[in-house]
C-alpha cells in the first residue's frame, strides 16, 4: 500500500511540474512583459511611467533573464504561496482567489456527488429493466445531456427557473438576503441558487456514467455466475446487488479522475453564465483583460484540483479492484 | 450468413448502416442541413447584416395557414410599429385583421453566392412586409437568416479543424505505432498529458493570448488551429493502438514478405480495417469541436463579428436579463444541440456497421 501510494505521489508531482511549466509558458505568452503591463495599468489611471522606472522593475524582477530562470523564480514564489500581483484587482492573486475558492470547491463537489448518486443507480436500473420507460428516458436524457453545451444548459435552466419558479437567477442570494447575516431562510435561498449550477455541471457526467454503468451491467448480467446465483435461490435484487453491481462499479470508479477533470473544465463557463462569486468569472475577466498572473494562478489551481482528484480516484480504485492491489504487492 | 457471401466489405457495412433507421435518418437530415448551409444566401430570407429598424428585438413570428378574411394561404399577420408617445420606445402591434402573404422564390436583396453567382432570388420572403421566424436581435437583424449563415461558418470551422486533427492524428499515431521507440514514448506521454488536463480553461487561455487587434480572418485561422489541437489526441491513440495490434497479423506479414513498403502496408493493408472506427472518432471529434467553438465564441474569446458563427450569435444571450426578456436569442443554441445529436446517431450507426460481428 505504501509503495503504491509513494509511486502515485511521485507521478502526481511530475505531472504537476509539467502543468506548472505549461501555465508559466501561457503567462508569458502575450506580447510584452510585467513591466509593460504595469505601465499600461498605471497609464490607465492617468499616471506616467518613466523609462527609468521600467528599467528598475525589469532589474528588480529580473524580467530579462532566460525563460527557465524566470520559471524557477516564479515556482519558488508559488510554493511560498505568492501567485503574483493582479493588475485588474490591484491586490495579490492569492487574496482574490481565497475569497472565491470555497464556492468553486463546493459546487464541484456537489456536482461530483450528483454524478455518482444519480448515475450509478439509474444505469443499474436501466440495465436490469431493459427497454422499460426508465431505460428509454435515461438513454434519451443521456443523448441530449451529452449533446448540449454546458453554457446553453445553464441559459435554458436560468430561463425556466425564472419562468416557473420565479428564481432570481444569478449570484448566490436573492436581493433581499444580500448582506444579511446567516439565517435559515438565507441558507435555503443559498441552496436554491446552487441547484442550477450543480445540475448543469453534473448532467454530462451523469449521462456518461449511466451509459458506462448500463453497458457493463448488461455484460455482467448475462454471465453464468449471475444465473448460478439466481438458481441457488437468491432473491433477484440481492443477486444483482451482491455480485454484478460490484464488478460494474470498478470501471465507474476508474473514471473518477476524468470526471473531476470534466467538471473542473466546465466550471468556469457555468460560473460566468450564472455570475456566481466563484473563480470562473474572475478567470474570464482576467483572460479578456490579459491579466496573465491572475489567469495563470487560476489555471494552476484548476490543475492542482485535477491532480489531487486523480490521486484520490487511484486510491479508491486500489481499494475496490483486487487486481490492482495484488499487482502493487507483487 | 448465407446470401451475403458475394458482397464486399463496403456493401456489407452499407447494409448494416441502412438497417439502423435512426442513423440513416440522421445522415439525411445532416446532409439536408449541409445543403441549406451551402446555399445559405438562397435559403435565408435576409442577409446576416440587414437591419429591420421597425422590428428590433422583435419576437419570433409564426406563419399562419388561413388569412383573416378566410382564404387558405401561407401568411403572417401584419404589424404596425409606432413610437409610444410617453416612453418614446418603439412598440410593434399585431394587426388581427390584416396579413402579409408569404411568397416563394421572391426577389430580395441581391447577393453573390460564394463569389461566383450573382442573384437576388431567395427561397421565400414577404414582399409586403417582413418575416422573422426566430425573431430579431437588438439591431433588428433576422436571427433565422443569421443562424443559417452561422451554421455555415461553424461547419466550415469544424470541417477544417477536423481535417487538420485527422492528418495530425494519423501522422503522429501512425508514426508512433510503426516506429515505436523514443518517438512513441514521447508522443504518447504528450497525448496522455493533453487528455488529462481540463481542456477548456487551457484553450480559453491560449485563445485569450491571441492579440486583440488581429483581423476577423486571422482570428478565424488561429481558432481553427486551436480547435484542431483539441481533436487530434483521440485519433492518434486509436491509430497507434490499431497498428500495434495488427503489426504481426498474417495478412500484414504476407504483405511485408511480398515486398510492400511501410507506406503501402499502412495505406492498403492496415487503414481499411479500422476506417469505420476512425469515422466514429471523427464524428465525435467534430461534435467536440463544434461545442468548443461555440463555447469559446460565446465567451467572446473565439470568433468575432462580423464573422457570424453559432457562438457569436449566442454572445448577446450572456446576460441574464437578455435571456429573460428576449429568450429567442437562445434558438441558435438548439442548432448546436441538433448537430451534435445527429453526429452522435450517425457515429453509433457507423460503429455498428463497421463491426464485422454485426453482419
Amino acid at each position: 500500500m505504501l509503495r503504491f501510494l509513494f509511486g502515485r505521489l511521485a507521478s502526481a508531482l511530475v505531472v504537476l511540474a509539467a502543468f506548472s511549466l505549461v501555465v508559466f509558458f501561457l503567462i508569458q505568452l502575450p506580447p510584452g512583459d510585467y513591466a509593460d503591463a504595469y505601465a499600461a495599468a498605471r497609464a490607465a489611471d492617468g499616471d506616467q511611467v518613466t523609462p527609468e522606472e521600467l528599467a528598475n522593475i525589469r532589474e528588480r524582477f529580473r524580467l530579462d533573464a532566460p525563460f527557465i530562470f524566470q520559471y524557477v523564480n516564479w515556482m519558488g514564489n508559488v510554493l511560498r504561496g505568492d501567485l503574483g500581483f493582479s493588475f485588474e484587482y490591484k491586490k495579490p492573486v492569492s487574496h482574490v482567489l481565497a475569497e472565491r475558492l470555497p464556492l468553486t470547491l463546493g459546487i464541484a463537489f456537489c456536482a461530483l456527488f450528483i454524478v455518482y448518486a444519480v448515475g450509478i443507480p439509474l444505469g443499474l436500473y436501466s440495465a436490469v429493466r431493459r427497454r422499460s420507460a426508465v431505460d428509454y428516458g435515461a438513454t434519451f436524457i443521456g443523448y441530449v445531456g451529452l449533446a448540449t453545451p454546458n453554457f446553453l444548459l445553464a441559459l435554458i435552466l436560468v430561463y425556466l427557473g425564472h419562468k416557473w419558479f420565479g428564481l432570481s437567477a444569478g449570484g448566490v442570494f436573492s436581493p433581499e438576503y444580500v448582506g444579511q447575516p446567516w439565517s435559515w431562510g438565507r441558507f435555503r435561498d443559498f441552496l436554491a441558487h446552487l441547484v442550477i449550477p450543480v445540475i448543469v455541471l453534473g448532467t454530462a457526467g451523469t449521462a456518461a456514467q449511466v451509459r458506462t454503468m448500463r453497458a457493463t451491467m448488461l455484460d455482467e448480467l448475462s454471465k453464468p455466475y449471475v444465473m448460478a446465483a439466481r438458481a441457488s435461490g437468491l432473491p433477484f435484487w440481492t443477486a444483482v446487488w451482491r455480485y454484478p453491481a460490484r464488478v460494474a462499479i470498478v470501471p465507474i470508479a476508474a473514471t473518477l479522475g476524468w470526471e473531476i477533470t470534466a467538471i473542473v473544465s466546465g466550471a468556469p463557463i457555468v460560473g460566468i453564465v450564472l455570475s456566481l462569486p466563484e473563480m470562473g468569472p474572475v478567470f474570464l475577466q482576467s483572460l479578456i483583460s490579459q491579466d496573465m498572473p491572475l489567469a495563470g494562478g487560476i489555471l494552476l489551481i484548476y490543475y492542482v484540483l485535477v491532480v489531487v482528484g486523480t490521486l484520490i480516484s487511484d486510491l479508491i480504485l486500489f481499494q475496490l479492484d483486487p487486481r490492482i492491489r495484488m499487482g502493487a504487492q507483487a | 450468413m448465407s446470401g451475403t457471401a458475394h458482397l464486399s466489405r463496403l456493401q456489407l457495412a452499407r447494409r448494416a448502416f441502412a438497417a439502423n433507421r435512426l442513423a440513416l435518418v440522421s445522415l439525411w437530415a445532416l446532409v439536408g442541413l449541409i445543403v441549406i448551409a451551402l446555399f445559405a444566401e438562397f435559403f435565408a430570407p435576409y442577409s446576416p447584416q440587414a437591419r429591420n429598424r421597425a422590428h428590433a428585438d422583435g419576437q419570433p413570428m409564426g406563419i399562419g395557414l388561413v388569412t383573416p378574411d378566410g382564404r387558405v394561404q401561407l401568411n403572417v399577420r401584419a404589424r404596425i410599429t409606432e413610437r409610444d408617445p410617453v416612453t418614446l420606445r418603439r412598440v410593434t402591434q399585431i394587426q388581427d385583421d390584416d396579413s402579409w402573404p408569404v411568397r416563394f422564390l421572391v426577389r430580395g436583396e441581391p447577393y453573390t453566392w460564394l463569389g461566383l453567382v450573382e442573384s437576388d432570388r431567395r427561397l421565400f420572403g414577404v414582399p409586403d412586409g417582413y418575416l422573422h421566424l426566430f425573431g430579431t436581435d437588438r439591431l433588428g437583424r433576422d436571427i433565422f437568416s443569421r443562424t443559417i449563415y452561422a451554421f455555415r461558418t461553424s461547419l466550415s470551422v469544424g470541417a477544417i479543424s477536423v481535417l487538420v486533427a485527422f492528418v495530425l492524428g494519423i501522422a503522429i499515431g501512425g508514426l508512433a505505432g510503426y516506429v515505436r521507440g523514443l518517438f512513441d514514448t514521447v508522443s504518447m506521454r504528450v497525448v496522455e498529458f493533453l487528455q488529462s488536463i481540463p481542456t477548456l480553461p487551457l484553450w480559453l487561455t491560449v485563445a485569450a493570448a491571441v492579440p486583440r487587434d488581429w483581423s476577423a480572418i486571422q482570428t478565424y485561422m488561429v481558432m481553427t488551429v486551436i480547435l484542431s489541437l483539441i481533436g487530434w489526441t483521440v485519433l492518434a491513440r486509436r491509430v497507434r493502438s490499431r497498428i500495434i495490434a495488427m503489426h504481426d497479423d498474417a495478412h500484414v506479414l504476407a504483405a511485408r514478405l511480398a515486398g510492400c513498403g511501410p507506406t503501402t502496408i499502412f495505406r492498403r493493408h492496415m487503414l481499411p480495417s479500422f476506417t469505420g472506427y476512425l469515422i466514429v472518432d471523427l464524428t465525435l471529434a467534430f461534435s467536440t469541436i463544434v461545442i468548443a467553438e461555440t463555447s469559446l465564441s460565446f465567451l467572446g474569446l473565439g470568433l468575432r463579428e462580423p464573422v457570424v458563427s453559432l457562438g457569436v450569435l449566442l454572445l448577446p444571450a450572456q446576460s441574464i436579463s437578455a435571456i429573460i426578456l428576449t429568450p429567442w436569442y437562445l434558438i441558435p443554441g438548439f442548432v448546436v444541440v441538433l448537430i451534435v445529436l445527429l453526429l452522435n446517431f450517425i457515429g453509433d450507426g457507423v460503429r455498428d456497421a463497421a463491426d464485422p460481428q454485426s453482419y
